[in-house]
């Protein structure tokens, strides 16, 4: 085990949830006016309801995969099915996701860089929250390779393991990464470095996503302070 | 304390639900809403307005909080109106509530600035020189030095400087030239003191103490009607926009009403649900077309031609054919028809009309031995004799009591009733000849060819004069009929006898020049006049600059204002001429004068016509194209009419009808002590001299260096970014720096060369040795400035402000300090005065400067020449100061109290009165009062003196001097004109007599003028204000010859140029396309529109035109309308860059291609500044100019006329004006988009296909 792997996968993991949780936290506070997703629908509409829905429902795919089949103990699914088929479900869940999501930040990358009208009113963070989105995006579609010459799911076990011991706080979670492929590498690298630039950008609106809307009551008021 | 720990209530009870679960009433931070609450909340509300020149003069709500100025709402408390009468509140529009903007934006002013390489040579040479002023003749006496200043003019480079720096740098140049030149070589130029009075005051008030030149603007931006003082002897005099509620037929005329009189235009519409039928008359489909009952569209600048049927129609049917009883009683008491002229009998036994017949023409002088040469003549039908009735000018000067226009005989007092036509009176039947202008072919307008005089058959008397020779006269009534073109019958006329006769003046011969229906026009006129008719004269003609900004204005404006008169209905409420340009109506002016000219301290100052001013000393008259001949009577005698038009202005400077600056060919410091030594009186000294030629006008070498024009001030004005006519002359010969000028002068063109005036071949550019502007934003001007200082905005500073659209006068007040390094106008001005007292010393001490005053309108000296023209010069008359020549007044100045004077009341207001138009009155008590008021001043030379030392002070002193404002001295006003009058009118304003309007009053709410002499209309309960009300009512005279309307000008000059009457003169041609079309090509096809330049939509001239709010609801940057079909021959699409251009120069904006715009012309709106959005031009290689850089002023010799009773000289009252809308350009699409700055963004546009 070397430096950098400590560095990369023991140390900064720590860094950017840090900074991801205490950079929302102080933007929540002190920010409030701009806690917004940045919406530019109203600037050009046109393509936007095919782009932005590929891309969200990808990614929120993607999302709640990552989460379950990472921080899932395998003690859990263990009785039910094989890691070898956990990894196959989430090839081809995930496979799905990631090309509706791919498509998805490729039009919006796209739409983002040529329009004239979304590029004057946008920021380099927006420009740049989506062209890290849809580099990811692509990096995780390309784990998809090596992930298809080793189906035992053993790969996919080792990683969860490095997750798991992140978020448990195991100390040195780095060892879980030896001989990891260089691809997986960088797509958590990239992952954790968009928990890094997550509180500076639009990406805050996860936070505030409307889940309750699904099952608030017709009539909302609020009581005098 | 925590947003996110506020969240964490999960386990709190936080939901209650209730209505059976539907809703549900929550417990959650509620701070976010202070967000909306705090929006609108403000710490407190500041009443100002807009010191801009919109005539809207709105009341506003400012906004304050956090000590910044947020936002600006309407004011809504102005005094109710009568009950059947709608209020006026709310006033206000997009622009005004954009203002709040321009405080903290980019483009704000916030600390003096100078142009880095005159703070270079400034600094050096003050390391050198312990005096500024050594400091500075070191600077300007080294040309090498001057030129890398001057020439980066315009170019950027500006440096933060500091007041105490740039305030010794003005100090020490003015004290230069004054001391080497002249003070009258230090010119200021400021317009429209009716926008913020004090502001004005500051720099006139500092000028005039130091012998410098105030300039005149109203009609410099040509909007002035030269016809209204030669119709009335009034500037202008209009009715306030309340009274349009009172019309019942509204005509308007070239005005677009809903867009440049926003606040006002709620009266246009109510007065429809009276049943008011309103007309639109514009070339264009204006929204004030939009918004009446019928439009007309002439062809553009022939509006004359149409009024001149609509007068045919008129006359022939409502004063010949079937008399109106009202009309007919109206033009014999109130208009100049009744009065006799002269006929002049010519070679082939035919006449043309002459003079006036005056008392001094016949023998005994008809018993009038005061100016009888003044007296004008008319018949009394009673009794048959020839009379000369109360209220001619003579009866003004030099005797009391005569002077109205009762119809009564001034030697016996005898009631007269005067004879209009002498048809059935007549002794024989003359041919009398009229010029006719309608057939002189021009290409882009349609003629009707006839012939150059026509012969009417007049009814005529004949006299026995004085001299013992025999005299023919005629009425000015048949005068009229027949110039109207119609034939009354007598024998053989070229006039008409039915409206559809193609014969100069019918219906139908306008069609042909105007292409409007000749049926719409019979119509129109007959709705017009039977309204008049039916109502005592409620028909009302709105007219916009517009019609006034061609060469031939007079002529528009003189054809509404005859329709208006003949159907008597100027002076009526609800009717009248309604001509709205700018915010001209200065309500309490004989209050302000003195102020502003310090006249308190020294009289007269110095003022300046800037049309001949900017005409003599940007040289477009070394470019002068236009021919006297072209524009000359075909019943002149041309030989006595040679010359450029530049002659005929110095031959009226010399002559004393127009002012001049600077004034004579020497420092007017040095006369006194030259005359002294010669054993003379200055004066007797300068006569002397310039009988000799020792001495001359400066005008008549503008381009030798002692007669340049040196130090400049400019405040409260965009002269370079907005008004400026030739605005390339002026960045080629004043400021010496990068031009777009494209013509040659006449000395390499070839032309007729100047008489009266030295050519040289070579002129020296950059004439100015400094230029300084006062501005809160960083307007084009400031950009080609020197010196630049920040100013309070509209929003920070204390002042006062009316207008001619409503009878209010409100402030401007403080809602916060100049922000940055900003200062008021009037501490600014303040401040230099007193490092001028400081700097001045040991150069200049107790003076005697010699001040030439042209002969002054509502002044004995508008007695001038009565019957014909003499020069001095060329030995025809003696040079006798004040009556052929300007009068010329030795003045004292003390240059070192010039601070202390600044800011105190001087003792010459106890010693000499107030006053004005031609009245005055003692005013100790205000004087006075404002020594409680503002306190005294306890030591010093001004000790005991009231002071004027805040801006609030003069206010003080405005308010309490004026008529309008003070009571009392509204009374004692009235008192002095009924001594005149021998009527008293005291009454109009005794029951306001104890009323005093002080600056406070007008912070809580806009008050109410008082009526007063100074105005001709009324603001009491009963009447809203309409112009000519008192003359109508009160039997005041008009300030004419004839004491009436006057329709006939007999003037020499006014005869030779063919506009003794009311005639159709086609646009000039002013030959600035023709050299450039096709000879500069960039592929693009080309073709010459005629250039019009009309008041904004997003702005207000160019205030605004940078702002962001109203760039973003525009286009972003200068644009110019274009029709369908001139786009379509053009290959041009909408929104394209196209270049317009001419000899003048060169313009860059994007196309706009609109239904609105009719072929044959192009429409900018003017004034856009130059500064946003505007790329270089593929012509002069510079950036594209304002819409002034394709114009070129162009004087008309009869608005030189002078010392002429209502032809005389007044402050922007009478002279040359700026016309500019003759122009052709030549338009194309653009090909390479070169924006000049080397940042990669420049293109070459698609071709035109």
């Amino acid at each position: 085990m070397n430096y950098l792997d400590t560095l990369l996968f023991g140390v900064y993991p720590y860094l950017a949830l840090a900074v991801f949780i205490i950079g929302s936290w102080i933007r929540y506070d002190h920010g409030q006016y701009t806690w917004k997703a940045g919406s530019s629908q109203m600037l050009r509409k046109s393509g936007m309801s095919l782009a932005s829905n590929l891309f969200h429902i990808g990614i929120l795919l993607i999302f709640f995969g990552h989460l379950v089949g990472l921080l899932t103990p395998s003690w859990l699914y263990e009785p039910f099915m094989s890691a070898g088929t956990k990894q196959l479900i989430a090839i081809v869940v995930g496979g799905f996701a990631g090309t509706l999501c791919w498509i998805g930040s490729l039009l919006l990358l796209k739409r983002r860089l040529t329009d004239p009208r979304v590029r004057a009113s946008g920021t380099t963070g927006d420009t740049l929250v989506i062209a890290i989105l849809f580099v990811q995006v692509t990096l995780g579609m390309l784990t998809l390779i090596p992930s298809m010459s080793h189906l035992d799911g053993a790969m996919m076990q080792q990683l969860s393991k490095w997750a798991q011991s992140v978020v448990t706080l195991q100390g040195n979670p780095a060892v879980y990464m030896e001989g990891v492929d260089a691809i997986y590498r960088a797509h958590i690298f990239l992952g954790m470095t968009i928990f890094v630039i997550f509180p500076f950008t639009r990406l805050v609106h996860i936070w505030s996503a409307p889940v309750e809307y699904l099952s608030r009551r017709y009539q909302l008021v609020r009581r005098r302070g | 304390m925590s947003h996110f720990i506020d969240r964490l209530n999960y386990f709190s009870k936080s939901r209650v639900p209730f209505a059976n679960g539907h809703g549900e009433t929550q417990v959650t931070n509620r701070d976010w809403e202070d967000g909306y609450r705090q929006r609108w909340q403000h710490d407190k509300v500041v009443r100002s307005t807009h010191g801009v020149n919109c005539t809207g003069s709105c009341s506003w709500k400012i906004y304050v909080k956090n000590g910044l100025v947020t936002w600006e709402t309407q004011q809504t408390d102005y005094p109710r109106t009568r009950t059947d009468l709608p209020n006026h509140e709310p006033r206000g529009c997009p622009r005004g509530a954009s203002y709040s903007w321009y405080m903290y934006s980019a483009n704000r002013l916030k600390y003096p600035m100078m142009r880095k390489q005159l703070m270079k040579l400034w600094r050096k040479a003050r390391s050198l020189h312990d005096d500024p002023v050594q400091a500075w003749a070191s600077i300007v006496e080294d040309p090498s030095k001057t030129s890398t200043y001057k020439t980066q003019r315009g170019m950027g480079g500006f440096i933060r400087s500091s007041w105490d720096e740039v305030n010794e740098l003005i100090a020490a140049s003015n004290t230069y030239t004054a001391k080497t030149f002249g003070p009258d070589r230090i010119i200021g130029f400021s317009p429209i003191p009716a926008m913020s009075m004090v502001s004005y005051a500051a720099g006139s008030r500092y000028l005039s103490l130091i012998g410098g030149v105030c300039m005149s603007f109203y009609d410099w931006y040509c909007d002035l009607p030269p016809a209204s003082p030669m119709t009335w002897g009034e500037q202008t005099d209009v009715p306030e926009s309340a009274d349009w509620y009172n019309s019942n037929y509204i005509i308007a005329w070239g005005s677009n009403v809903p867009q440049t009189r926003t606040p006002d235009a709620h009266f246009f519409t109510e007065v429809r649900y009276k049943g008011t039928k309103t007309v639109a008359i514009t070339p264009d489909y204006s929204e004030v077309a939009k918004l009446s009952d019928q439009w007309l569209n002439p062809k553009q600048g022939t509006d004359a031609a149409l009024a001149m049927a609509f007068g045919h129609v008129i006359l022939k049917e409502f004063h010949l054919d079937n008399p109106s009883e009202y009309f007919t009683d109206y033009v014999r008491r109130y208009t100049d028809m009744p009065y006799l002229v002269m006929l002049e009998e010519r070679e082939d036994g035919r006449f043309v009309p002459g003079r006036f017949l005056r008392a001094s023409d016949m023998s005994d002088q008809l018993g009038e031995s005061n100016n009888p040469e003044w007296k004008t003549l008319a018949i009394d039908e009673l009794t048959d004799d020839l009379v000369a009735p109360n209220g001619s000018i003579g009866f003004r000067w030099g005797q009391k009591g005569k002077w109205n226009i009762d119809q009564k005989t001034g030697d016996d007092h005898r009631e007269v009733k005067l004879r209009l036509s002498l048809k059935g009176a007549h002794d024989e039947v003359v041919q009398v000849g009229f010029p006719y202008f309608g057939g002189i072919e021009h290409e882009h307008f349609n003629s009707v060819k006839v012939k150059d005089v026509l012969h009417h058959a007049l009814p005529a008397r004949k006299l026995k004069l004085a001299d013992g020779s025999e005299a023919r006269v005629v009425s000015v009534f048949d005068l009229m009929i027949a110039n109207y073109g119609i034939n009354q019958g007598l024998g053989e006329d070229d006039g008409a006898t039915d409206h559809n006769q193609i014969a100069p003046y019918t219906p139908a011969w306008q069609e042909a020049i105007t292409g409007v229906p000749q049926d719409t026009v019979i119509r129109i006129a007959r709705e017009f006049a039977e309204t008049a008719h039916k109502t005592k004269g409620r028909s009302m003609i709105i007219v916009g600059a517009g019609m006034n900004h061609w060469y031939h204005m007079d002529m528009n404006y003189r054809g509404l204002i005859n329709m208006l008169i003949l159907c008597g209905c100027v002076g009526q409420s609800g009717g009248g001429w309604a001509h709205y340009v700018g915010q001209e109506k200065l309500r309490p002016q004989t209050g302000w004068q003195p102020l502003a000219f310090a006249l308190d301290w020294t009289r007269p100052p110095r003022h300046m016509n800037s049309t001949s001013f900017f005409y003599n000393h940007s040289d477009q008259w070394r470019y002068e194209k236009l021919e006297v001949s072209e524009i000359l009577s075909p019943l002149a005698d041309a030989r006595r009419y040679t010359g450029s038009l530049i002659d005929f202005n110095v031959r009226s400077e010399r002559m004393g009808w127009l002012p001049s600056a600077p004034q004579l060919n020497t420092n007017p410091l040095t006369i006194a002590t030259r005359a002294a030594a010669a054993g003379m009186t200055p004066q007797e000294y300068t006569v002397q001299a310039l009988k000799s030629g020792e001495i001359a006008f400066a005008a008549e070498d503008p381009d030798s260096p002692e007669n340049f024009p040196r130090n400049l001030f400019i405040w409260r004005s965009n002269l370079l970014g907005s008004s400026g006519k030739g605005h390339e002359y002026m960045l080629k010969y004043l400021l010496g720096t990068r031009h777009g000028l494209q013509g040659k002068d006449l000395g390499k063109e070839g032309g007729p060369m100047p008489e009266e005036v030295k050519w040289h071949d070579e002129v020296q550019e950059g004439k100015l040795d400094l230029l300084v502007t006062l501005d809160f934003r960083m307007s084009t001007t400031c950009l080609y400035s020197d010196i630049v200082l920040p100013t309070a905005t509209w929003y920070e500073k204390n002042d006062l402000n009316t207008s001619d659209m409503h009878p209010f006068i409100h402030p401007l007040t403080a809602a916060t300090d100049p922000a940055w390094e900003a200062r008021s106008d009037w501490e600014i001005y303040k401040g230099i005065a007193k490092e001028f007292s400081r700097v001045c010393k040991g150069h200049l001490g107790v003076e005697t400067d010699l001040v030439t005053l042209p002969l002054q309108h509502d002044a004995p000296a508008e007695l001038g020449q009565p019957l014909d023209v003499k020069d001095w010069k060329k030995g025809e008359c003696d040079l006798i100061p004040g009556k052929t020549a300007p009068a010329l007044i030795p003045v004292e100045r003390n240059y070192p109290e010039t601070y202390a004077r600044f800011t105190s009341l001087g003792p010459a207001l106890e010693k000499l009165g107030n006053g004005g138009k031609g009245i005055s009155w003692n005013t100790d008590t205000e004087v006075e009062l404002l020594g409680r008021l503002n306190h005294r001043h306890e030591e010093g030379s001004n000790a005991g003196r009231p002071k004027i030392e805040t801006a609030i002070d003069a206010a003080e002193v405005v308010l309490t001097l004026a008529p309008e404002t003070n009571g009392h001295v509204a009374v004692k006003a009235w008192q002095a004109l009924s001594d005149i009058t021998g009527l008293d009118h005291t009454h109009l304003a005794r029951s306001k007599e104890e009323e005093k309007i002080r600056f406070h009053d007008i912070v809580a709410q806009p008050r109410k003028i008082i009526s007063s002499p100074t105005w001709s209309g009324l603001e009491d309960e009963h009447v809203s204000y309409n112009a000519g009300y008192t003359n109508v009512h009160e039997l005041i005279p008009w300030r004419t010859l004839t004491g009436r309307q006057q329709f006939y000008q007999d003037h020499p000059w006014m005869r030779a140029f063919g506009e003794s009457l009311l005639v159709y003169r086609p646009p000039i041609n002013t030959k600035a396309v023709a050299p450039m079309l096709g000879k500069k090509t960039n592929g693009n096809p080309e073709k010459a529109l005629n250039w019009i330049t009309p008041h904004q939509k997003w702005g207000i001239h160019s205030t605004y035109s940078d702002n962001l709010l109203m760039l973003t609801l525009s286009r972003g940057g200068p644009i110019v309308w274009m029709s369908e079909d001139d786009a379509r021959d053009l290959g041009i699409r909408d929104n394209d860059w196209i270049e317009l251009f001419n000899t003048n120069g060169a313009i860059a904006a994007r196309a706009v291609v609109s239904q609105r715009v009719m072929p044959g012309m192009v429409m900018m709106y003017h004034a856009q500044e130059r500064i946003v959005n505007v790329p270089g031009s593929e012509v002069t290689g510079t950036r594209g100019g304002i819409h002034n850089s394709v114009t070129r002023a162009c004087p008309k010799p009869t608005h030189m006329i002078g010392g002429y009773a209502h032809q005389a000289y007044g402050f922007n009252y009478y002279g040359t004006v700026g016309s500019n809308r003759d122009e052709f350009v030549i338009v194309r699409k653009m090909k390479r988009i070169d924006w000049l700055d080397g940042e990669g963004n420049d293109y070459q546009q698609e071709a035109a296909k």
